[in-house]
């Protein structure tokens, strides 16, 4: 009861003093947060459309370095087409609103797929940065992995070099395609969360 | 770009002996260069070298741990055989907020530091060239990885001057320094505490401070980290975040004290049980404490009488109707409620002036407590039946007449003055925490306070019936009003005591006639009031009033108060200064207060040590500290002469005369160290 009242003390004094605060941060092993956000060519997707298949979330800002890094070395489109192959949905999301770098319209997004030869399953114009949100998405790249009860089981880097060089793409620890087979196979996962690393998604104001 | 490269390296080379600041790798958002603090490099000896981004205005690069995103900068040196460097030295980050998320990092200008050994096989005469590259990410709104690779060419000697000392003393200054706090951290589920130990901290001497941990997704980095603070002692509320606990948690606590100074402390804990106790107070707590606090308060010395007079009033409105008695009530509440407030929002707005104010902080002026005196006087005065007054310090005369609900406004305005000398020793641990915490939460714990020192009468409008239960109003009430005029004066007498301390024999002689004075106007305005005396008693009376007034500002404070406590030396004065220079001796001068947590620390790491201690003596250095706890203008003056605005100041007057060197406000045993030496006369 102690605690109860404590913990409540602490979010009423967050949510008095910093309106603007995150909201608590999706965890590990509990239900990921839906979202519907209309795709490149303006049908609206839900995560629950996708309930019974894995799905791996990339945030995406096409001109982050860190993101041209992924794209530059195929290292992107490869784990794209892998998901495809393992049954895995692949969903791409450009948060940033208009006038911020990495902002995308659906021809727009159609384009970039179509030029970079990238295999996602869809990507998502989150221009309200209300997804975002509701994962407390901090980075370009980052990564999400939820499982086919829609329970989220990873978060974090793409892999293990934080850097915007190519040559280390291949000397990486793959974190996220390791993530995502264990899932689709069903086995554990050996670290479920890792410091994402990349730009600062632009938030849109709330 | 390779030509480019080759064509600096030659133009270096053209002009040996400038080589100290590598050509810089420039681009619209950075500027980076690459310094060695040395002149020449002297074989076997360690020297430092500085990477050094000048940055345009809104770009920023990153701490070790960037926050919610980016990465910090990376240095290597193409060290030849036989050298070894250190590891890169960061300066302690600011928060760099974005939309909802929060970075560490630095604005305008970063030095990071690194020690570089050379091999003790170099041979004087010869040039060593230091070749580095680095890269580094600088963003805005956007991120742009850069990268450069930079040249110095050093001479080898057998001895060498210092080189770009400015910097790399500030450098130096801004790096987080080591052993200053033990520190506690723990979690418990999704919230957690760090709590630091160590001199100097204390609810008057703290303003602001933050935790960085070094490990990436340990704590929200947005989240607040609401802060608590006691004697000797902090603790800062963290928000766990995703990732896992590391078995040692290192990281810096930055640290701003009363005066704005911010000091940066490595801390590295093991992470064990929640830090609260004695320590962290959550805010639920310190209101629940403030409003049993301002409850207990009824019952002190210097507020019991006004509540007693309120109880006068209450039992009048024993007959009274319900609605009657409720406004009242209320009235009386918002008296209370209010004046706490007020006080609260005096005190935040001296904090954001820079001021240090504590509770009781109007306490410290003699002239507040010599008026107040005077005020209970009158109070016991008007209660003895010298005089009347309806309204404010009536004992509940014309309480249901129209502006009785003044009256009980202004009961609760009394209430809340007389209360505060008693709140300060009872209330201190609930007032620092409020007082540390943000503005918002200060106010909240003030007004749960004034709610308890209401609550008895609020009690009585939120259930009217219970008026039924007081005594009936008889001749009793007039005879119980004139026996509360003694605890009253016994009031005054206790302030006029305070005053003693505070100004002296004179200052207490000034304010026991001007008590004499306010007892002539209450006479003349009695007797007027009853018509026994001619109008112009009246203009007697005010006459009085204002002659005790006049006598206030010649109140001066010659109390002392808190003091630095520092032992170092003999206490400053500028003729003590100047007999010591005229006997050409180099002088040390200490200028810190009580509440300076940088001059603790500066005092404790830097000053009073061995090492220090010994080279004061073998330069035969003497030492002068000044204490500014109690703001002597002396001091200021001093302060003010060599453009600053506060302590800590260090000034090292060198034996040869003329001015003296400033040392920086953050110092290391070496700087001074390195002072006195240029300071003492070569034997």
């Amino acid at each position: 009861m102690a605690k109860l009242t404590r913990r409540g003390a602490v979010l009423t004094a967050s949510a008095l003093f910093i309106p603007h605060a995150l909201k608590a941060a999706p965890s590990i092993g509990n239900q990921a947060p839906d979202f519907a956000l209309p795709d490149q060519d303006g049908t609206i997707r839900r995560l629950s459309d996708f309930r019974g298949r894995v799905v791996v979330l990339e945030w995406t800002n096409h001109d982050c370095p860190y993101v041209r890094k992924h794209y530059n070395s195929s290292n992107m489109q490869t784990l794209q087409r892998d998901a495809a192959s393992r049954d895995v949905v692949w969903l791409t999301i450009a948060s940033s609103p208009p006038g911020e770098q990495g902002h995308v319209t659906g021809p727009e997004a159609k384009a970039l797929t179509e030029s970079r030869n990238a295999a996602p399953a869809a990507v998502l114009l989150d221009h309200r940065s209300q997804a975002a949100r509701a994962y407390s998405a901090t980075t370009t790249p980052g990564m999400f992995v939820i499982d086919a009860q829609g329970r989220l089981r990873y978060m974090g880097a793409i892999d293990s070099i934080r850097s915007t060089r190519v040559e280390d793409v291949t000397r990486a620890e793959p974190f996220l395609r390791d993530a995502m087979i264990a899932v689709r196979e069903g086995r554990q996962i050996e670290r479920a969360v890792t410091p994402a690393y990349g730009c600062v998604i632009k938030y849109a104001d709330a | 770009m390779r030509a480019l490269f080759a064509l600096l390296t030659v133009l270096l080379l053209a002009q040996p002996g400038q080589a100290l600041e590598s050509a810089p790798v420039r681009s619209p958002r950075a500027t980076v260069t690459l310094l060695a603090d040395t002149s020449a490099i002297v074989p076997g000896q360690p020297f430092r070298v500085a990477l050094r981004q000048k940055l345009a205005a809104g770009w920023h690069t990153y701490w070790l741990n960037p926050g919610d995103a980016g990465q910090p900068p990376e240095l290597t040196l193409d060290l030849p055989e036989g050298w070894s460097a250190g590891p890169l030295q960061f300066p302690a980050p600011q928060r760099i907020p974005f939309g909802p998320l929060v970075n560490f990092g630095y604005e305008n200008e970063a030095v990071f530091l690194m020690e570089v050994t050379p091999p003790a096989s170099l041979r004087p005469g010869e040039t060593q060239r230091l070749q580095a590259s680095a890269d580094w990410l600088v963003c805005e709104r956007v991120c742009i990885p850069e990268e450069g690779r930079f040249s110095l060419d050093l001479p080898v000697a057998v001895a060498a001057q210092p080189s770009s000392p400015v910097l790399f003393q500030s450098a130096e200054a801004a790096l987080p320094r080591a052993g200053g706090f033990t520190a506690r951290i723990g979690f418990d589920g999704s919230s957690g505490a760090i709590s630091l130990e160590g001199p100097g901290l204390s609810p008057a001497s703290l303003r602001d401070a933050f935790f960085f941990p070094l490990a990436q997704l340990l704590v929200e980095n947005a989240a607040p980290q609401p802060l608590s603070t006691r004697e000797g002692g902090l603790t800062l509320g963290l928000t766990r975040a995703a990732g896992p606990i590391p078995a040692e948690i290192e990281g810096i606590v930055a640290i701003t004290d009363a005066a704005g100074v911010r000091g940066a402390y490595l801390v590295r804990a093991t992470p064990g049980p929640v830090p609260d106790g004695e320590a962290a107070m959550p805010l639920w707590q310190a209101v629940l404490f403030a409003a049993l606090g301002g409850l207990i308060l009824n019952l002190m010395p210097c507020v019991f009488p006004i509540l007693a007079m309120k109880a006068i009033a209450v039992s009048r409105l024993a007959g009274a109707a319900r609605s009657v008695v409720r406004a009242h009530a209320a009235s009386y509440t918002a008296g209370v409620v209010l004046s706490f407030l007020a006080i609260a929002g005096a005190m935040l707005g001296l904090r954001a002036a820079g001021a240090v104010a504590g509770w009781g902080f109007q306490f410290t002026s003699a002239n507040f407590v010599g008026a107040m005196a005077w005020l209970m006087l009158a109070v016991g005065l008007n209660l003895s039946g010298v005089y009347a007054i309806g309204g404010p310090v009536s004992a509940g005369s014309g309480l249901a007449a129209r502006g009785g609900n003044g009256g009980s406004f202004f009961a609760g305005v009394l209430a809340v003055l007389v209360a505060t000398p008693c709140t300060a020793p009872f209330m201190a641990a609930a007032i620092g925490a409020a007082l540390a915490m943000p503005p918002l939460a200060t106010l909240l714990i003030f007004a749960a306070m004034g709610l308890g020192l209401a609550l008895p009468y609020s009690l009585l409008g939120l259930f009217p019936g219970m008026a039924r239960f007081l005594p009936r109003p008889g001749a009793w009430m007039e005879r119980l009003k004139q026996f509360l005029a003694f605890p009253i004066y016994a009031a005054a007498v206790w302030l006029v005591w305070v005053v003693a301390q505070q100004a002296g024999p004179d200052g207490t002689l000034l304010i026991l006639a001007g008590a004499v004075l306010v007892a002539m106007a209450a006479w003349a305005l009695g007797l007027a009031q009853q018509g026994q005396a001619p109008r112009w008693f009246l203009g007697g009376a005010v006459l009085a009033m204002l002659a005790a007034l006049a006598l206030l500002p010649m109140l001066r404070t010659g109390g002392t108060g808190a003091t630095a406590s520092a032992q170092l030396g003999e206490p400053w004065s500028s003729a003590r200064l100047e007999t010591l220079r005229q006997e050409g001796r180099p002088v040390f001068v200490n200028l810190t207060a009580a509440w300076c947590i940088s001059c603790k620390v500066n005092e404790r790491v830097a000053l009073d040590t061995t090492a220090v201690r010994a080279a004061f003596a073998a330069g035969d250095v003497a030492v002068l500290t000044g204490d500014w706890t109690n703001g002597d203008p002396a001091i200021t003056a001093l302060l003010r002469a060599h453009g600053r605005d506060g302590v800590p100041l260090y000034l090292l007057y060198p034996a040869q005369g003329g001015p003296p060197a400033l040392l920086p406000q953050i110092l290391t045993e070496g700087m001074v160290l390195q002072a006195i030496t240029a300071a003492t006369p070569r034997v």
